[in-house]
């Protein structure tokens, strides 16, 4: 570690990886009440545990968002953090919300309260303290590495970083808007959702993703910062006029049939940037990097967002494809790998890569690490085909045919039970990662020294 | 690549590119935005009931099992079209007792099938959703969803 304040990113990520097993858990419980659906129904039904899940999983993210942007920007700044206090703080108030959700959801605390009570828009149910508290937090956040790097050396990196981390929060205000008007309510509901992992969260990728690439292959510098401004700039050309896809079916006019699908089909290729990217960065690259497990979920992360995000993306994308999918398992196919490969695997590239320089170490537990990620890799991508196949099933014969949904739903068991299956793969991979990267071991299997941050 | 663009020029192609987007979409936000406030959902029925309505529904996270116009949770069925399967978007009364003879139905307790909460509504909070899922149905949708099964 070169500079001291990096190690408030340690507290990040464990907080993170708590979280993420919370989230794992929670959705194998959501996928076993799909297949046992009396399981806990008067005590937890499904609606809250499918809240516990996606809650869980937009906070880890963050957190391992803001830890990532603590840990790297010293680096690039070539400067101590602006108040290593003031990220604590924020940290202590973002678990506080955290804790305050989940007590709040499971015992449905101050129901219906304006203050108090959850808000129940879908991944946006925090209460208003909860979501005024994640304002604040998020304010200080920006103050503090905002005058980080404004007093230190600025590169490509940090700019795109922050760029991305301000949108982030300036989008995430539209939480606060919600009109009586449905119609409104869901074209500014999309403004978090969509702007968020079509957009500026794209931007956060995309220059962790370079963070990443300079330190494990050692490519110039100059290249791979020319190369994030043109990934970058795809992704806001088309993934801002893509939210159209988003419009077609909930009161807004019909030209975003047309915008909505001609621009979201060239969001892939932002995805498809970032995954040449990263293999063609390897391919170049000098250096032999002895963290091999942090290169191998880096080139995962790249190609499975690619799979996720750009390929079962379009699947659905084109209007006339839409109109039968919408709201289907293909959605939910989608939502799993996309989330998954662009944002779950960035963020664990980013511990593999980190935590041996925060805890001054080798990177040992390589092979349980690489282990966890086919683990994981494989449980969510098995996930996805069954999804689709049932989202396939699905949409022939409820939107294709009109058959009553729930007659359609009893015949996708088989569906159901194999994402039970893939599940289980999942939270074992889930745990095997947060072990291997947190339990500390004596013997070095892969290599010796990478205890010095590369450059 | 060196040769035809360097890394100024992607910056700024990024940003002033970024900046004509931005603008184009926070104009078709605004046409948009009045597009669904005057023609494609009923902004004069849109009656203290159904706001109060609407209030139900977010407060019960109904979203998190159903979905409403296609998007939510897809373990329950569509209710954007909920009043016309049931053949009462014309009728308040209707609405209003058929919905209110489902409520209290549920939790069905059948083994093997999915259940849905039971929540101790009064009257007037049955009436208020049904209200608001009768305004929603009556949305605009572009002819979405394609059949009655929502
Ligand atoms: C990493 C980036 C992405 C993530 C994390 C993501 C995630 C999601 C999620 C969670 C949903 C469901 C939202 C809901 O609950 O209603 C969704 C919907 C959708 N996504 Fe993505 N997505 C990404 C990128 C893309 C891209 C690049 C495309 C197009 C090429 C795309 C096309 C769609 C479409 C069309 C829908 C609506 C599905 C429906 O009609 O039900 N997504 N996405
Ligand atoms: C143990 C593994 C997992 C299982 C069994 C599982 C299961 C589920 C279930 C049953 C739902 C609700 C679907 C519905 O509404 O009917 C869901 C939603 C969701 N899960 Fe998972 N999940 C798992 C892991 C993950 C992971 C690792 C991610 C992130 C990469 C994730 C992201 C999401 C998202 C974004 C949604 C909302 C989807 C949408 O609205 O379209 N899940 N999950
Ligand atoms: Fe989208």
């Amino acid at each position: 570690m070169k500079y001291q304040s990096q190690s408030v990113a340690k507290a990040y990520f464990v907080a993170a990886m708590a979280l993420f097993a919370v989230q794992v858990l929670g959705g194998l419980l959501a996928g076993w009440i799909y297949v046992a659906p009396n399981t806990l129904s008067e005590i937890l039904p499904f609606n809250t545990v499918r809240m516990l899940h996606t809650n869980s999983l937009v906070v880890w993210l963050l957190l391992g968002f803001f830890g990532a942007a603590y840990f790297l920007i010293p680096e690039e700044s070539e400067r101590e953090i602006h108040s290593p206090m003031l990220a604590y703080v924020q940290l202590a108030i973002l678990l506080l919300g955290t804790a305050g959700v989940v007590v709040t959801y499971i015992f449905d605390l101050f129901h219906g309260h304006w203050l108090l009570g959850k808000e129940g828009r879908e991944f946006l149910e925090q209460p208003l303290w909860v979501k005024l508290g994640i304002a604040v937090a998020a304010v200080i956040f920006l103050y503090n590495v905002t005058m980080t790097v404004l007093a230190g050396k600025k590169t490509a990196i940090t700019n795109v970083l922050l760029l991305g981390l301000w949108g982030l929060v300036v989008l995430f205000l539209f939480a606060f808007y919600n009109p009586d008007n449905l119609g409104l309510d869901k074209q500014y509901w999309w403004y978090v959702i969509h702007l968020w992992v079509e957009g500026v969260w794209e931007l956060i990728m995309a220059s962790i993703l370079a963070f990443l690439m300079l330190k494990l292959t050692g490519v110039d510098r100059e290249i791979v910062e020319k190369w994030l401004y043109v990934i970058v700039g795809t992704a806001l050309f088309s993934g801002i006029l893509g939210t159209g896809h988003h419009y077609y079916w909930i009161g807004g006019p019909a030209y975003w049939q047309w915008i909505g699908s001609i621009f979201s089909s060239l969001e892939v290729i932002p995805f498809f940037a970032m995954m040449s990217f990263a293999f063609i960065m390897v391919w170049k690259g000098r250096r032999d990097h002895p963290n091999k497990a942090a290169l191998l979920w880096s080139l995962g992360c790249a190609t499975l967002a690619f799979f996720g995000a750009g390929v079962w993306g379009f699947l659905h994308t084109l209007h006339g494809v839409n109109y039968y999918t919408h709201g289907t398992q293909i959605t939910a196919a989608h939502g799993h790998l996309a989330f998954f490969g662009a944002y779950v695997s960035l963020n664990l590239a980013i511990f593999t890569y980190a935590f041996p320089i925060l805890k001054n170490r080798d990177p040992y537990n390589q092979v349980l690490n690489m282990g966890s990620f086919w683990l994981m890799a494989g449980g969510m991508c098995f996930m996805t085909f069954v999804l689709t196949f049932a989202g396939t099933v699905q949409t022939h014969m409820q939107r294709v045919l009109g058959e009553d949904y729930m007659s359609v739903q009893d015949g996708l068991a088989l569906f159901y039970w194999m994402r039970f299956g893939a599940g289980v793969a999942v939270v074992i991979g889930a745990f095997l990662f947060i072990y291997a990267i947190l339990v500390p071991k004596r013997q070095e299997i892969i290599s010796s020294d990478a205890t010095v941050a590369a450059e | 690549m060196r040769e035809v663009m360097t890394k100024s020029m992607a910056r700024n192609i990024f940003y002033g590119g970024s900046l004509f987007f931005i603008v184009i979409f926070v104009g078709l936000t605004v046409h948009s935005h009045i597009y669904i406030v005057e023609t494609s959902t009923d902004t004069a029925g849109l009656t203290e009931s159904v706001a109060r309505g609407k209030r139900v529904w977010e407060h019960n996270a109904c979203v998190n099992c159903h979905s409403l116009h296609g998007e939510g949770a897809y373990f329950a069925p569509e209710v954007g079209n909920v009043m016309t399967r049931w053949g009462v978007i014309d009728d308040p009364e209707g609405a209003f007792e058929s919905l209110k003879g489902w409520i209290e139905a549920q939790p069905s307790g059948i083994e093997g099938r999915r259940q849905m909460p039971g929540y101790a509504f009064t009257d007037e909070q049955i009436r208020d959703l049904a209200e608001f899922l009768r305004w929603a149905d009556r949305m605009d949708t572009q002819d979405w969803p394609p059949n009655e099964a929502g």
